[in-house]
């Protein structure tokens, strides 16, 4: 069987506009979560998001760009742009013809829905900008990294709410693996952060007015954020050719079905999926050593991950160090997946293992080393990182240093 | 500003070339505007004269608002600010 490689890493998120500063803030243990920047923040009971921040899309894009280029497509090519210049591939020909594009999201481009609903609803607008569908449309960003660098291979965007990005690059590694094709471009984006989009999510009222402290026996709710992640995967022999930096092996990768609730999450299905990826991967319980949680900061989610990740590894579940991102960039939504997949090569690659920050009292239902507070330095081989969406669809991936 | 002078800088915009160089006889094809370029500056026009373009980008030919050339445009802008304001 092929194996598959990422060659390069893209992102732009709460705690950094590229790889570089968004791996220095999760080594700092640093917050990307702080007070919404959005119209009417002041009608919201939830003030908080981990919104990207000192952006001007003026400066990476001119006018018939931006007419065309929702938020979250922005963030997109942004973040394709830096894991292709990693990469230092282009393409042309029969490689153009035998690579592709499987991104996530969730929402879309649910900014631009938000501003033209208001528009016609509450400002009485009869008229609206004629590109509004092809710049809301969940494949946009999909398409326009597949125009820009001329990617003519299957390209598609899957939305399975909060674990789409994971399932996204399940998708780019199988099509690697089984001969479809021999680059990937993968990974997934979010960006609704306003007011329409955090009003709904209020709804739920699973949402945190302070901060996401994940396994804390204090937290109290999700924090959403925004941003991108994008990766090259690479089919291993493409990538030894050219003397491409490999930054790690997609060793395995399983989703499963909770087949239960709609939003309430299952150990078994959780289980399943983690143990999974491990025989996907060919990987023993105790070759891994770090686990990026789903880790979402509700009650519900947390004490059911642990139980699961406690069931599929036994004992080793104690040796394991386990920690959610989401606490320093918030949860990306169909773009957390890959954010967060930049913590797995962070582990691997430099030896660091990403904090849970915001950890302030420990949860006897989530009794794990979930590296609370402060990053930890440690030699890891293997990683797997975790998504389990509402609608109960759960993907998990397997990382092996190479 | 004239009708004549504001249909033009929106065609002016959209083909990002000066003013100067959008004249009457010109085609959109001659500017290089392309269908969503079309769309968009009828777009813009509706919006800069609070008019009703009655235009179908399945069918331009079919379409009463006249696209051959910026003169024609520029023409079947006034007729519908004549024929819409009353």
């Amino acid at each position: 069987m092929r194996r598959v490689v990422i060659t390069g890493a893209g992102t732009i998120n709460a705690l950094g506009h590229d790889v570089a500063s968004t791996l220095e803030a999760m080594r700092e243990g640093r917050c990307g979560i702080g007070r919404l920047d959005i119209r009417d923040v002041d009608r919201l009971a939830v003030k908080i998001g981990g919104q990207v921040t000192g952006y001007d899309e003026h400066a990476h894009f001119n006018r018939q760009q931006i007419s065309l280029y929702d938020r979250f497509t922005q963030f997109t090519l942004l973040a394709a742009d830096q894991a292709l210049a990693q990469a230092g591939l282009s393409f042309s020909g029969a490689l153009s013809d035998r690579s592709g594009v499987v991104l996530g999201t969730s929402g879309g481009g649910l900014n631009t829905q938000d501003e033209n609903y208001r528009a016609v609803y509450e400002d009485g607008k009869n008229r609206v900008h004629p590109f509004i569908v092809p710049k809301l449309m969940n494949n946009a960003a999909a398409s326009h990294v597949s125009m820009q660098h001329n990617l003519r291979g299957p390209s598609f965007t899957v939305a399975t709410a909060c674990a789409s990005s994971n399932h996204a690059m399940g998708q780019a590694f199988a099509m690697i693996r089984g001969g479809m094709a021999d680059v990937m471009i993968t990974g997934g984006s979010e960006s609704m952060l306003c007011f329409g989009g955090v009003k709904a999510w209020e709804g739920l009222r699973v949402m945190s007015k302070d901060a996401c402290r994940p396994f804390s026996a204090t937290r109290n709710g999700m924090v959403q954020g925004e941003g991108a992640g994008v990766f090259v995967f690479e089919e291993y022999d493409h990538a030894r050719a050219r003397g491409a930096d490999i930054l790690a092996e997609v060793a395995g990768f399983a989703m499963t079905s909770d087949a239960s609730d709609i939003v309430t999450p299952s150990k078994q299905g959780a289980g399943r999926a983690i143990a999974g990826a491990l025989h996907d991967a060919k990987l023993n319980a105790w070759d891994v050593g770090y686990i990026n949680a789903h880790g979402t900061g509700t009650a519900a989610n947390d004490k059911t991950e642990c139980a699961a990740v406690a069931d599929v590894f036994g004992a080793h579940a104690d040796d394991l160090m386990i920690s959610s991102t989401k606490s320093m960039h918030g949860h990306l939504i169909g773009g957390t997946g890959a954010v967060e997949l930049l913590a797995c090569l962070m582990a691997l690659r430099d030896g660091v293992i990403a904090p849970t920050i915001g950890y302030e009292e420990p949860d006897p239902e989530c009794a794990l080393d979930v590296v609370p507070n402060i990053a930890r330095d440690a030699k890891v081989t293997a990683t797997l990182s975790n998504a389990f969406a509402f609608g109960g669809l759960n993907a998990v991936i397997a990382l092996r240093s190479i | 500003m004239t009708i004549d002078t504001e249909v033009r800088q929106i065609i002016a915009e959209q083909a990002l070339l000066d003013i100067s160089d959008v004249t009457a006889e010109k085609s959109l094809e001659d500017l290089g505007i392309d269908s969503l370029g079309l769309v968009e500056s009828i777009f813009a026009i509706e919006e800069a004269f609070d008019i009703n373009v009655p235009f179908n980008a399945n069918d331009p030919q079919a379409s009463d608002f006249d696209i051959s050339s910026v003169g024609a445009i520029v023409k079947a802008v006034e007729k519908l600010i004549q024929d819409q304001r009353g």
